[in-house]
């Protein structure tokens, strides 16, 4: 073994029930660097993440780790640990019950005599680290009362202070704001100084290259190579983790409207809920896309889900097609040709034990109302015309949601959807956590349904697909609506714009 | 923003009003029914001897719902216990030996609810709900009779029971003129001790904190590294052995094993622990605030007894009236904290 | 061939209704062993035949009979049970409190406050049972309103009525058994030309309920709810009404299966009706194949599910055991049957059949 690696993985393989999840995938990890593990939904990221913490039993193939006699196979979280591996997930997985100090240590407390946990010491020792890693927090505090971003970094300064050599951080940076994933930065070459070696998935091109060192590829379950970071330019990323060049990317054209003389879609005045959203006015015309931008938390989910009436809203009136409206729950928008695509897919989009058949038609039939059943020939008419028109890769109509892939998925809540015959569609976060090809099939949609007269409300964290789309962007700020921006725009006037201040 | 202040900690909150209950439902004992003795310390310390069992039990329930689960096999635990006792000692077993037989049983019992729940995960309610039928069956089949444990049956258990520990302050002269010296029995002096140890436990050792962390979120806990696993076997271990001690407990005052024993003695531990500020959905709450939901409880029980003409199914129907009370205040404390963390 | 064998095999297995099916046929199986060691013929269990009673005129006579007879209380608890299961993930423990409160309130009613024994009916009969499923609704809507609106967890929601309904029951009829001699009353609980009424009053049930299910979005509506309830809110479906409606059911079926044991001994035996049903309808639901996770349900694996405990019951009465000691047997199958649907336990076979499923193709090529 190379001196200066400190993990390989050799042809590690694993198969689920039916499908070969990984085939013979290698990774090297060095010293000190921080390595992206990159590739599509399905690519097999998490599934080696899990074969190298020991959640996953692979079947064949060996991990090395520097200083280790022979192949490591771990087969609980602690047993990595004990080899130096450490995983912080998407999700945090600490205890909101606990104090900050207690989720540092709870499972290794240092003990007094009496063999009684030390709370006095651990405090003091929480509260030394979270000094030096910068993090400002009150340790004693319950963490349920810290936002997720600090809950992201107590939980790497828990796997920071268990002395790991390997730090795998599984798309850590999903639900931080920009501000948040600077610190985020921060702390990770930090840590790439003291010499942690870093694993780090992600979907944001952007921040493989403003972190990474070197990145590992795969597709398909497949080892595609492990390239430099110089060597590997955004294009050639892409393009080997699709597979194939994407130049269809930029052929999207969206079709200018004339808002003096389009009928309006809908019509907001003063409409707020307490705590996320202040009192906003917001027009939208027929045929017309408009892009939401905002920091994560800056209240653009929180402005959808008023107009739609998910949160229910606390203030001001709304008007659809020029008709006074009051919207109590989704279902009230719903019968006024309103649908929302939330951004939380698993969470609030799939009904995942339902099969894709049942998922496509649950919102026309929740309109339809309970005692009009839609008769099964409908109902498999309708499945089989989304299934086609969106090209969702599944099995049968009858295919339980949950086994399909996540951007598939998307595609059958989209479905869903368009099924009702929408005038004005919300869309929140449509590609997140989607792969590129998806994505510009999603983009083209966009554009298509405005084209068919619809209205769309795209909210996003890429700006630039909402600048290909879009005939006008809302940008939010900290719960308000700041600005409107329409003409030419490039991505530096919104990112601006975002930002405040003069631009 | 993210550090204002204090924060107003909802639990604590609950212990509040829990203490603040008990208080005002004893007050208002003593002002009703002050003639009939309520004042006196006396009182007080028969509601401790009566519920000696129902603390212990009520430990053992906290233990389990810190962890999100539940044990409603308690109440027929303890009757099985009391039907081993009277039967065993019946037959010639000594008191001791009796009593580790049914400490190991409620051992066992606890490790199969524990195995099913922690590795088979299966939902606590349906083990523990399976583990009460079962209870209750087996006292069936050990003996259907009326058992009662008398002098002649077994002399050390008799007089364990009937031990008075004289307590050196807050007697009063009664209206004979005899002074009347407050007492309490072996079974208050066990449940303080477990009371105690539980305490501790939860606060200051890994076993404990681990209760909490698998309460506040099983996948976290595995993900730090925690057996979450064995911590819920154990704790049903635990919850299981506090009933037989609790059981041996309630013995010592019944003095009698029967089928029809502490039916819904699962109720009365579970309802203490939620009015004590435990959480049902787990990760929060201590065994002071459970201590207290039993005395609250057995306050009402005094209460309605004192009274002498209400039904017997009020103190029940009171229980669950708190019950609902807690759980509702609790639900909305969640229901806050979910609406402002959005 | 044999390929084709095995998936067969497979799809019988893996369909939800074969583990009641395997349970029932046991149960048979032990009820032939048994009456053949008895010297009787090995086949009684299935021996239907007419009867001449004195009290009933002619009537059919069996043990199948007799347990479809029996089993109605259960399997009408299941069928709401079902429900709630499959929308909120939990079970409603008070069903056989709610059973109890609404006997002991049809039998108040009818008697009077306060009387405990009666000929003549207070109120008219029909008002009384009325009454007794408008109290059923009642209760089911209370726990559906902690469940769905507050979002109590199930059990300790339903824990309240658990606890309470029953007390409630007792004061209403004044810590009394009350005695309604009257055979009107006893109509429900007794015959109905040569059939049982509680096994037509079960059959009606279901038809309608199964009904309404196939002919309506709601039987969809439900298990959508149950598998992620903020998805179908925001899917357009009133998740907390659906919820709340599946308790509401839930205490309407245990109401009718009240009375109709209420009407079997023609009293309001409070402490007595529906005690440990419970159990009874949470075990049919598991054992028909139902995740008690919820999401998907299949009703008819239920109802089958609840015979076939009533099966178990009888069964264990005719080998000698006492109906205080049943419930050791019960709680046995309860976790066996829920072990095996456990999901450890599951991954643990599937592991070993694809073991198994290896070594065979090794052996062949």
């Amino acid at each position: 073994m190379d001196e200066n690696v400190v993990l390989t993985a050799r042809g590690i393989t694993m198969t689920f029930p039916g499908v070969k999840a990984l085939d013979n995938v290698d990774l090297t990890l060095r010293k000190g660097e921080v390595h992206a593990l990159m590739g599509e939904n399905g690519a097999g990221k998490s599934t080696l993440i899990k074969c190298l913490t020991g959640i996953n039993d692979f079947e064949a193939g060996e991990i090395h780790i520097e200083g280790i006699e022979g192949p490591v196979k771990n087969h609980s979280t602690a047993d990595a640990q004990n080899v130096g591996i450490s995983t912080v997930y998407q999700e945090v997985n600490l205890c909101p019950n606990l104090s900050v100090a207690e989720n540092l240590f709870i499972g290794r407390e240092p003990m007094t005599a009496l063999h009684m946990i030390d709370r006095k010491s651990y405090t003091k020792r929480a509260r030394e680290l979270m000094n030096e890693l910068g993090i400002e927090v009150d340790v004693t505090q319950n963490l349920e009362n810290y936002s997720l971003a600090v809950q992201q970094m107590v939980a790497i300064a828990r796997a920071v202070d268990m002395e790991c050599k390997v730090l795998i951080l599984d798309e850590p940076t999903s639900s931080l704001d920009e501000g948040e994933v600077e610190k985020l930065f921060t702390l990770i070459r930090k840590l790439k100084e003291d010499g942690v070696s870093i694993v780090f998935v992600t979907h944001f091109l952007e921040q493989v290259y403003a972190v990474c060192d070197r990145i590992t590829v795969l597709r398909n379950g497949t080892f595609v190579g492990e390239y430099p970071i110089d060597e590997l330019p955004r294009v050639k990323l892409v393009a080997a983790m699709m597979g194939k060049d994407l130049d269809d990317l930029a052929a999207i054209e969206k079709e200018e409207i004339d808002t003096a003389h389009a009928d309006m879609a809908i019509s907001a005045r003063e409409l707020s809920h307490t705590g996320t959203v202040k009192p906003f006015d917001l027009d939208v015309y027929k045929g017309e896309v408009v892009g939401v931008a905002g920091l994560l938390g800056s209240g653009r989910s929180e402005l959808a889900r008023v107009i739609y009436g998910a949160d229910r809203a606390s203030t001001g009136n709304l008007k659809v097609k020029d008709a006074d409206v009051n919207i109590r729950q989704p279902i009230d928008a719903m019968n006024l040709g309103m649908g929302l695509l939330p951004d939380d897919r698993k969470a609030e989009g799939i009904i995942g034990e339902l099969s894709v058949r049942e998922n496509i038609i649950l919102a026309l039939q929740a309109k339809k109302g309970a005692f009009k059943l839609l008769s099964p020939k409908e109902q498999i008419e309708i499945a089989d015309r989304y299934i086609d028109l969106l090209q969702i890769k599944t099995a049968s109509r009858d295919t339980l949601v949950k086994q399909l892939s996540g951007g598939n998925q998307q595609k059958v809540i989209l479905a869903r959807w368009l099924a009702t015959d929408p005038d004005f569609l919300i869309l929140d976060e449509p590609t997140r956590g989607i792969d590129v090809g998806t994505k510009s099939e999603i983009q083209k949609l966009i554009v298509k349904l405005a084209k068919e007269g619809k209205s769309v409300l795209f909210i996003s964290s890429e700006i630039m697909e909402m600048l290909r789309t879009s005939n006008r962007m809302v940008i939010m700020r900290d719960g308000q609506k700041v600005n409107e921006l329409t003409g030419e725009l490039t991505q530096e006037d919104v990112m601006g714009a975002i930002a405040g201040g003069e631009s | 923003m993210k550090n204002s202040g204090r924060k107003i900690n909802s639990n604590t909150v609950l212990l509040i009003i829990t203490i603040v209950l008990f208080v005002v439902l004893y007050a208002g004992g003593c002002i009703a029914y002050g003639s009939k003795g309520f004042t006196h310390l006396q009182t007080f310390l028969n509601i401790l001897i009566t519920n000696a069992g129902l603390i212990c039990i009520a430990c053992g329930m906290t233990v389990v719902m810190l962890t999100g689960g539940i044990d409603i096999s308690v109440g027929s635990l303890v009757a099985m216990d009391c039907m081993m006792i009277a039967v065993g000692l019946q037959a010639g077993i000594g008191m001791v030996p009796m009593i580790i037989i049914v400490l190991g049983v409620g051992l066992l019992f606890g490790a199969v609810q524990g195995y099913c729940v922690g590795y088979l995960e299966i939902q606590p309610f349906i083990v523990t709900m399976a583990g009460m039928f079962f209870g209750r069956g087996m006292t069936a089949v050990i003996s259907t009779d009326q058992l009662s444990i008398t002098q002649d049956i077994n002399a050390a258990f008799y007089n364990l029971a009937n031990l008075k520990i004289a307590l050196p302050f807050g007697g009063y002269t009664n209206n004979k003129g005899v002074y009347q010296v407050p007492f309490i029995r072996v079974g208050v002096v066990v449940a303080l001790v477990v009371l105690v140890v539980i305490f501790i436990m939860l606060r200051y050792t890994k076993f404990g904190r681990s209760l909490y962390a698998v309460g506040g979120s099983e996948q976290s806990a595995q993900m730090m590294g925690l057996n979450v696993k064995w911590a819920k076997m154990r704790a049903y271990m635990l919850s299981s052995f506090l009933c037989s001690i609790g059981g041996i407990c309630y013995c010592l005052n019944t003095m009698a094993g029967s089928v029809q024993q502490a039916l819904g003695l699962e109720m009365d531990a579970i309802a203490s622990s939620v009015i004590g500020g435990t959480l049902l959905t787990g990760g929060v709450g201590n065994v002071i605030g459970s201590f207290f939901g039993v005395l609250i409880n057995g306050t009402i029980s005094s209460i309605v007894k004192s009274n002498g003409k209400l039904a017997s199914s009020w103190p029940n129907i009171l229980t669950a009236i708190l019950l609902f009370v807690f759980i509702v205040i609790q639900s909305l404390f969640a229901l806050y904290r979910s609406r402002k963390n959005k | 061939m044999n390929k084709n064998n095995t998936s067969i095999w497979t799809r019988i297995r893996s369909s939800a209704l074969f583990l009641p099916f395997v349970c029932l046929v046991l149960v048979m199986a032990v009820n032939i062993i048994y009456d053949t060691m008895n010297g009787s013929n090995p086949l009684t269990f299935f021996i239907i035949t007419l009867r001449d009673t004195t009290g009933n005129g002619t009537i059919l006579y069996g043990r199948i009979i007799d347990i479809l007879n029996r089993g109605s209380e259960a399997a009408l608890l299941a069928l709401g049970m079902t429900l709630v299961v499959s929308s909120s993930a939990g079970t409603d423990i008070s069903v056989g409190s709610v059973m109890s409160v609404c006997a002991s309130f049809c039998c108040m009613l009818l008697a009077g406050y306060g009387v405990s024994s009666t000929n003549d009916f207070n109120v008219p009969l029909v008002v009384g049972i009325l009454a007794a499923l408008i109290l059923g609704c009642v209760c089911g809507a209370f726990n559906g309103f902690l469940v769905a609106f507050l979002k109590i967890q199930p059990m300790v929601a339903t824990l309240i009525l658990y606890s309470a309904a029953r007390a409630v029951g007792l004061l209403m009829c004044n810590d009394l058994i009350v005695y309604i001699r009257n055979d009107a009353y006893g109509f429900l609980g007794g015959f109905c030309g040569i059939l049982p009424t509680p096994i037509i009053i079960t059959a009606i049930c279901i038809v309608i309920l199964t009904l309404v299910l196939k002919k309506t979005a709601l039987g969809m509506y439900i298990q959508s709810v149950g598998i992620n309830d903020k998805a179908s809110r925001i899917a357009g479906l009133n998740s907390k009404m659906i919820i709340w409606a599946t308790y509401v059911l839930c205490g309407l079926f245990a109401a009718i299966a009240g009375v109709v044991a209420s009407s079997r001994i023609t009293s309001a035996d409070s402490n007595n009706i529906g005690l440990y049903m419970e159990l009874d309808a949470i075990l049919a639901v598991a054992l028909g194949g139902n995740s008690l996770g919820g999401g998907k349900f299949n009703l008819a694996g239920s109802v089958i599910g609840a015979y076939t405990i009533q099966a178990i019951t009888t069964t264990l009465y005719n080998l000698g055991v006492s109906s205080a000691q049943a419930p050791v047997f019960k709680a046995i199958i309860v976790i066996i049957i829920v072990a095996i649907q456990a999901p450890p336990v599951k991954a643990f076979m599937r592991k070993r059949a694809a073991q198994k499923q290896t070594v065979r193709e090794g052996a062949r090529a």
